[in-house]
């Protein structure tokens, strides 16, 4: 086969694809988060369950202080936001102001980020403890580890937003559309941990 | 996690490999990536099938003479693990799934290609890692349930590699089910509506919402038992305050809808089977279709039917026995459905046909011992006794792997364009069924006189009824040879086929045996009626059209 034949070839599956069908990327990104919600889901079962069912030992640690989550819980709201200004910044074709509030968006994960370890650092008791202690850490870990991917992605769509040259333009939203809807799911699980591990 | 997949294929399939080099490249291809799950679930039956027939030499005599008790457990728990998530689940729902549900909806290929490949790939390097622990310090001792605290106390290496097996395995048939889900939903062709989707479909649909539920959850509670055995942490381990009856809900919260996550593929196709091989439109399609739904959803809310000697509070057990009595009403649907299609049919008594037919039988037999251990009553005698391994035997064996060598016979010649050898296939059911029955029928009796299963010495008592028994599980095992026999026959110098040897009117058979890299030239044909036998007018119509 020739080159001329398989350029040929390419184009033709390239607009097979999309004359037949809408896009399903987002479906099935919604499907994947549907599971990763599960997998949530099942900590917080445990959690609620160990609450119930096992008390805390005579001597044993675990008390949570408000003030930090708290501002975690603004940072994260107000990320979410400023995520959302970036998509409509980038529907008007404004890239600069996309990636203005895309780094915005990455600083207040990183700043979350940074208070959690903080809280960490400063917490009286450690991972092995007691049954919450690890409860506590697994859960906030878990999560944590999920701001710091959504940070990562963030942080390589802000850079493929640029307005010379950049992969994601008007016509192509998806990668930020993608990460936007991830980025507000973790917000979301952010805000019922936020009531089930500190305000219960 | 975020993979961002491109719909528009960079690398097109003309492009790969040719021959039978696709089969070891990252092909794109749905059916490609049908076969190497297909043959990769089979390498790893063989293995499991060689611990099984070792875990039957050792029972055949009352002490543990065949290999130390430690080993004994190892062969145990890799024979469970392998055969559950290296042979049945990959196969029933990646290899057929893959290979038909692009054909079934009309399309070139899944939705993700690429995510599609990842899941198959994912698969070897965690299976030869599983059978690898084996000998590095021994393999996992705790069982395929691997409750703590035994799975905490056992040698931990064994242990820890299961742990990391399992989970990309799990990972691979999350994406395997968002791709399904994504596909029939989404991927259909203009014009089809999903109510004249094949029941393999629907089948599919319905597992794939339970894997993307439900595998997510073993996920999470085995990340948490990695924590207690790595890291000391006391969620599972009562010594520091931690809670086991919590792993066992988490653990069957998935494990129970595996079970479905087993079976309803099958039931998905037998429905595709019996129909062509009886010459009649399968009976009651609404009924099946809301029938597999209902399996579905009671199917999450049945778990703790595992649990019944775990300390479960009255309440708890009624309402998981009523649960669990109710999965019987759907099921039995279907059952009903399956004979009334072959009820009057023009039957071919052909290989395919008679592992369908073996199958309802087997399946029948252990539903009923499924219904029977909901019990509360009698699940506490029989519990963790050899009527347990006799009842999900009866299921994934006779059910699963019945249907799995059934639909090998069906879609044969589909693949390669060649027919099986009929009289080898009749000698193979022959033995199978045969040393099925034999091996698993009388565990029922030992497991009512008190057997424990997953102990490696019994009471001597016990020794004439575990020789027969064994004696099935020889015969299994020689019934592979027939069957390898036939495949590379029939490969090497099958008699040609034609396009559709069994006059079957599902999309996959309307077009070139084996098909070409895009599925069809030119459009895809829609079948509004992919059961219409007996209708002289349609089959004309489905002739004209292809």
């Amino acid at each position: 086969m020739t080159t001329l034949d398989s350029s040929k070839e390419i184009n033709k599956i390239e607009s097979d694809v999309s004359a037949h069908h809408e896009d399903f990327r987002m479906f099935g990104l919604i499907t994947f988060l549907i599971a990763d919600g599960m997998t949530f889901a099942g900590f917080f079962a445990a959690y609620l369950t160990y609450k119930a069912v096992n008390p805390l030992p005579d001597g044993a640690i675990y008390e949570l202080e408000l003030p930090i989550p708290t501002l975690n819980t603004i940072l994260l709201l107000v990320s979410s936001a400023t995520f959302h200004k970036s998509g409509k910044a980038l529907l008007k074709n404004k890239n600069s102001d996309t990636q203005k509030w895309l780094i915005v968006t990455a600083l207040l994960g990183i700043t979350f980020l940074i208070c959690q370890l903080f809280e960490y650092f400063n917490l009286p008791f450690g991972l092995t403890d007691n049954l919450f202690a690890s409860t506590f850490y697994a859960l906030t870990g878990f999560h944590g580890l999920h701001v710091t991917l959504g940070t990562l992605m963030i942080l390589i769509i802000s850079w493929q937003t640029r307005p010379k040259e950049g992969r994601i333009t008007n016509q192509n939203m998806f990668p930020l559309e993608a990460v936007e809807l991830y980025w507000h799911f973790v917000d979301g699980i952010w805000v019922i941990l936020f009531i089930i591990l500190y305000l219960l | 996690m975020t993979i961002s997949i491109d719909s528009q294929d960079s690398n097109p399939k003309s492009l790969q490999p040719k021959g039978w080099l696709r089969y070891f490249s990252f092909s794109l291809d749905h059916k490609v990536i049908g076969i190497q799950y297909l043959v990769c679930g089979f390498l790893f039956y063989l293995i499991g099938g060689t611990l099984a027939s070792a875990i039957r030499i050792e029972l055949a005599s009352p002490m543990s003479d065949f290999m130390p008790r430690d080993v004994y457990n190892q062969v145990l728990t890799l024979h469970g693990t392998i055969m559950i998530f290296l042979w049945i689940v990959p196969v029933v729902n990646g290899a057929f799934g893959n290979y038909l549900i692009p054909f079934y909806v009309g399309a070139r290929d899944m939705a993700f290609p690429r995510l599609n490949a990842v899941a198959f790939w994912l698969i070897p390097p965690s299976g030869l890692m599983l059978v690898a622990s084996y000998f590095i310090e021994g393999a996992a001792q705790a069982g395929w349930t691997a409750y703590p605290p035994l799975s905490i106390t056992t040698p931990q290496s064994g242990q820890i590699i299961w742990i990391m097996s399992v989970l990309l395995l799990g990972g691979s048939s999350i994406f395997g089910g968002i791709n399904f889900i994504a596909t029939i939903i989404k991927l259909r062709r203009p014009g089809l509506k999903l109510m004249q989707l094949p029941m393999y479909c629907w089948a599919m649909l319905g597992t794939s919402l339970l894997v993307v539920l439900s595998t997510p959850v073993l996920a999470g509670t085995l990340i948490l038992l990695s924590f207690d055995i790595v890291a000391n942490t006391g969620f599972f381990n009562p010594v520091l305050g931690g809670n086991v009856v919590v792993y066992q809900h988490l653990f069957w919260f998935y494990s129970h809808p595996a079970v479905y996550i087993m079976v309803l593929p099958a039931f998905g196709l037998v429905s595709e089977i019996l129909p062509v091989h009886s010459r009649k439109p399968l009976f009651g399609y609404t009924t099946m279709v809301f029938s597999i739904m209902g399996i579905v959803v009671l199917g999450l809310v049945v778990w703790a039917h595992h649990m019944f000697t775990s300390g479960t509070p009255p309440w708890m057990r009624l309402f998981f026995t009523i649960a669990t009595a109710f999965i019987a009403v759907p099921t039995g649907i279907k059952f009903f459905n399956w004979v009334a299609t072959l009820w009057g049919g023009k039957i071919s008594i052909n290989s395919a046909m008679l592992f369908s037919c073996g199958f309802i039988i087997n399946f029948v037999f252990g539903g009923i011992t499924g219904v029977a251990l909901a019990q509360v009553p009698f699940d506490i005698h029989v519990h963790d006794t050899y009527f347990v391994v006799a009842h999900f035997h009866y299921i994934v064996y006779g059910g699963t792997v019945f249907i799995i060598f059934s639909s090998i016979y069906h879609w044969f010649p589909k693949v390669t364009g060649k027919l099986m050898n009929e009289k080898l296939g009749i000698v193979h059911f022959a033995i199978t069924f045969i040393g099925f029955n034999l091996c698993f029928a009388p565990q029922h009796w030992l497991g009512l006189n008190g057997m424990p299963r997953r102990v490696a010495e019994y009471d001597p008592q016990f020794q004439f009824v575990n020789q027969i028994s064994s004696l099935g599980a020889l015969l299994m095992a020689i019934s592979t040879v027939p069957f390898l026999v036939n495949i590379f026959l029939s490969i090497k110098n099958g008699k040609d086929s034609g396009d559709n040897p069994w006059n079957a009117l599902t999309p996959e058979w309307l077009t070139s045996s084996p098909p070409p890299v895009e599925n069809w030239e030119g459009e895809a044909p829609l079948v509004e009626e992919p059961y219409g036998y007996g209708n002289p007018i349609y089959q004309e119509n489905q002739q004209k059209k292809r």
